[in-house]
């Protein structure tokens, strides 16, 4: 008995893996950088199944990839990438103000040397 | 020409359709052109732009109430499924007008606050340009009719919330808008997911087209049983509480709030008034979306019933830990966990049809109002005193008169004395439930006579004889609080509470683009015999009996059973704190989506 499976089908079951392994880490990380990281895995698995969804052609309905899947793949990094961005920040700012944790790790580092610098709005009292 | 000749093609022509794409573009072309502005422009701007999108939303409702059907814009002219389609139904309508004035309240109130001179340039920037950013989020919620776009417009809305709740700074509401924001990102995970699934499915992300496709299915299943239809069907159902599992935690959905209490207990009142008042109602809107627009029939599955067990859940849960809360804001902050448990309860009972979606929506008005009022109030209580801790706030009635009672209105209506908004919310879910689901109708009432409990204690702190002087106990010297300041919260206060003296024709504006809903109707039923004496007294003659037992038990001394009581509620307490654990709240989401695929498959 062979086992066949599509491309479609690997790249699935392989977003699925993503997805699971990120919500493991998501849920049971030991650190809140840890549990970031874990979400951005999810988001990759999600991609990846959207690129599946694409290969089995849902609008198009040809041979060829559908189109929209791609689409809505990269405004969907946009966004994974905006909310990557943000919580960063806020861990970078948490970091700044607690000094007795962060003294060894490398996001007090960043906030040390960046943070005091990062002013978008110039001058302003915070 | 005059005016109204010149507005008269969109209001009640053919063009109305064109007043929703300036809803959604509006406030997103503000927030581009806020940072030129500056900080002091920003303000200026904001509150012109929301003072024009109340017009812009009145003059949506009255076209949409002229055409009584739903309005459609297909932007570009591209039709679904490639093209966006946005659509403005009574739902809609409604809470586009509810966040329009809500929001034009609390930034009128909040003009002072957030000024360069109180906050600084960065903050009052940062602000106005959030306020902004939570109204795009949620207009586009609104009008949306695409899963994608809907994923985000409501990922607009959380990036500029969770800002809102680390204003300040502080190492505390970082944390708290951190948790915030992860627990949001692992919701909207789940919720794209599932709309990726969906598209997999039937080729098409519009509401509409998808829920005609499952409709057909479901016809189907009877004449013709294909198996590969109902696989079909089933994965559909599957990715719908992929969905639903995402938004609830989005909603903080009781045992999932581990975020909540934090983030509005620690951001700026007006922030907090926003965020408890309009932002998770914008998740709450989707699941109404999905369960009643996307799913056929809701009636054939047991998803319902555990929705509106967790929001039974919630309603007695919530109002508990409100009861025992020390600080006013984490008080305001658990009763909103409380008031969106009678959101849920929609979801069982609204396959009888009509009047538990008019109270749900009702219940999303009444409580918008009367939270934020809440909100802005115990600002208030803050800015006098430097704190809200309620054991040190002794008398504060005596300094502040006027919040006392305006807070007592507020409250009011949260408990649902006729004739507020909470008295008709809970008479119509109470039709709606019928007379053998007594259950439903005993949640409701303990959920009232609980909410009267912490009002009671409130007003019990404010007229016990102040403590002797002890730091915080007596208002700041120089504190700004005037009288002008209750003019807001006291606009909304009322508001919530004389909700049900509106014209019962007004409701009709709810039932535009929904079958079988006769709003109007149902409320003018309720409020005819409302004010009468007998149903008058049968539901406050309760609500005062459990207030007198409050106040007395926090006037009388230090008896046994006393101890007792507050023994068991530290037990409470410890449990309610497990529940707020990063796992914990991370596995009963697994769980909770466990559940709802057990609950949706036969």
């Amino acid at each position: 008995m062979t086992l066949s499976v599509t491309e479609a089908q690997l790249y699935g079951l392989c977003g699925a893996g993503l997805i699971g392994i990120g919500l493991y880490g998501a849920i049971l990380g030991p650190s809140a950088l840890r549990r970031l990281l874990a979400f951005n895995l999810i988001s990759s698995g999600v991609f990846i199944v959207f690129g599946a969804i694409a290969r089995r052609g849902g609008l198009a309905g040809g041979a060829a990839s559908d189109p929209v899947p791609q689409a809505l793949v990269i405004t969907g990094l946009v966004v994974a990438f905006a909310a990557t961005a943000l919580a960063v920040a806020l861990l970078i700012r948490l970091a700044a103000l607690q000094p007795k944790t962060a003294r060894s790790s490398p996001l007090a580092e960043l906030a040390k040397r960046r943070y005091d610098a990062f002013d978008p709005w110039g001058g302003g009292k915070a | 020409m005059s005016l109204p000749e010149v507005l008269a093609p969109w209001l009640d022509g053919p063009r109305a359709a064109e007043l929703l794409f300036p809803l959604l573009a509006l406030p997103v072309l503000a927030l581009l052109l806020a940072p030129l502005l500056g900080a002091r422009g920003a303000r200026l701007l904001t509150l012109a732009t929301l003072l024009l999108g109340l017009g812009l939303a009145l003059a949506a409702a009255a076209a949409l109430t002229a055409a009584d059907a739903p309005l459609v814009y297909a932007l570009g002219g591209w039709a679904a499924p490639l093209g966006v389609v946005l659509q403005l139904d009574g739902p809609a309508a409604l809470m586009l007008l509810l966040t329009a004035f809500v929001l034009s309240a609390v930034g009128l109130h909040a003009a002072r606050d957030f000024g360069v001179a109180a906050v600084g340039r960065r903050a009052t920037l940062a602000f106005w340009m959030l306020l902004l950013g939570v109204w795009a989020g949620l207009n586009g919620l609104f009008l949306g009719r695409d899963l994608f776009n809907l994923y985000v417009a409501i990922e607009v809305l959380t990036f500029s919330a969770v800002p809102l709740v680390c204003l300040k700074g502080g190492a505390g509401q970082l944390t708290a808008a951190f948790r915030y924001l992860l627990f949001a990102l692992l919701g909207s995970a789940l919720y794209l997911l599932g709309a990726g699934l969906m598209l997999g499915l039937h080729g098409t992300l519009d509401i509409g087209q998808i829920a005609e496709r499952l409709g057909g299915l479901m016809m189907a299943e009877g004449v013709d049983p294909a198996a590969a239809d109902e696989s079909v069907r089933m994965a559909s159902l599957v990715a719908v509480a992929l969905m639903s599992t995402g938004l609830l935690a989005k909603t903080a959905l009781m045992p999932l709030h581990l975020w909540l209490p934090p983030a509005h207990g620690g951001a700026p009142a007006p922030a907090s008034a926003v965020l408890s008042a309009l932002v998770v109602k914008g998740s709450f809107f989707l699941l109404f979306r999905l369960w009643l627009d996307l799913v056929p029939d809701l009636r054939a599955l047991d998803v319902g019933l555990l929705l509106g067990v967790l929001g039974a859940f919630a309603i007695l849960l919530g109002n508990a830990m409100a009861l025992m809360q020390e600080r006013l804001k984490l008080l305001v902050a658990y009763s909103t966990l409380a008031q969106l448990g009678y959101l849920f309860l929609l979801f069982p009972l609204a396959g009888a049809g009509g009047p538990a979606v008019t109270a749900a929506l009702v219940q999303v008005v009444s409580h918008a109002l009367a939270k934020a009022a809440l909100f802005l109030l115990a600002g208030r209580v803050l800015a006098a005193f430097g704190h809200d801790r309620l054991p040190r706030l002794d008398g504060f009635g005596r300094a502040l008169p006027g919040t006392l009672l305006v807070l007592l209105l507020a409250g009011l209506a949260l408990v649902g004395l006729p004739p507020s908004g909470g008295y008709l919310v809970k008479t119509l879910y109470g039709q709606a439930a019928g007379a053998d689901a007594w259950w439903w109708r005993l949640v409701l009432d303990l959920g009232g006579l609980l909410s009267a409990a912490y009002l009671a204690r409130i007003l019990a702190v404010a007229l016990r004889p102040p403590a002797p002087a002890a730091p915080g106990t007596t208002p700041k010297a120089g504190s700004r609080v005037g009288t002008l300041g209750l003019l807001v919260p006291g606009l909304l206060a009322l508001g919530a509470l004389l909700l049900g003296l509106l014209p019962p024709s007004l409701f009709a504006l709810l039932d535009i683009g929904r079958a079988d809903m006769g709003s109007a109707t149902a409320v003018a039923e309720v409020m005819r015999t409302a004010l009468t004496p007998a149903v008058f007294w049968s539901s406050t003659g309760p609500v005062l009996v459990v207030a007198l037992a409050v106040m007395l038990f926090h006037i009388g001394g230090d008896s046994a059973w006393q101890r007792g009581i507050g023994a068991a509620g530290r037990e409470l307490a410890g449990i309610e704190g497990d529940l707020r654990e990063w796992r914990v709240a991370g596995a009963l989401l697994l769980m909770i989506f466990l559940a709802q695929v057990l609950a949706v498959l036969p």
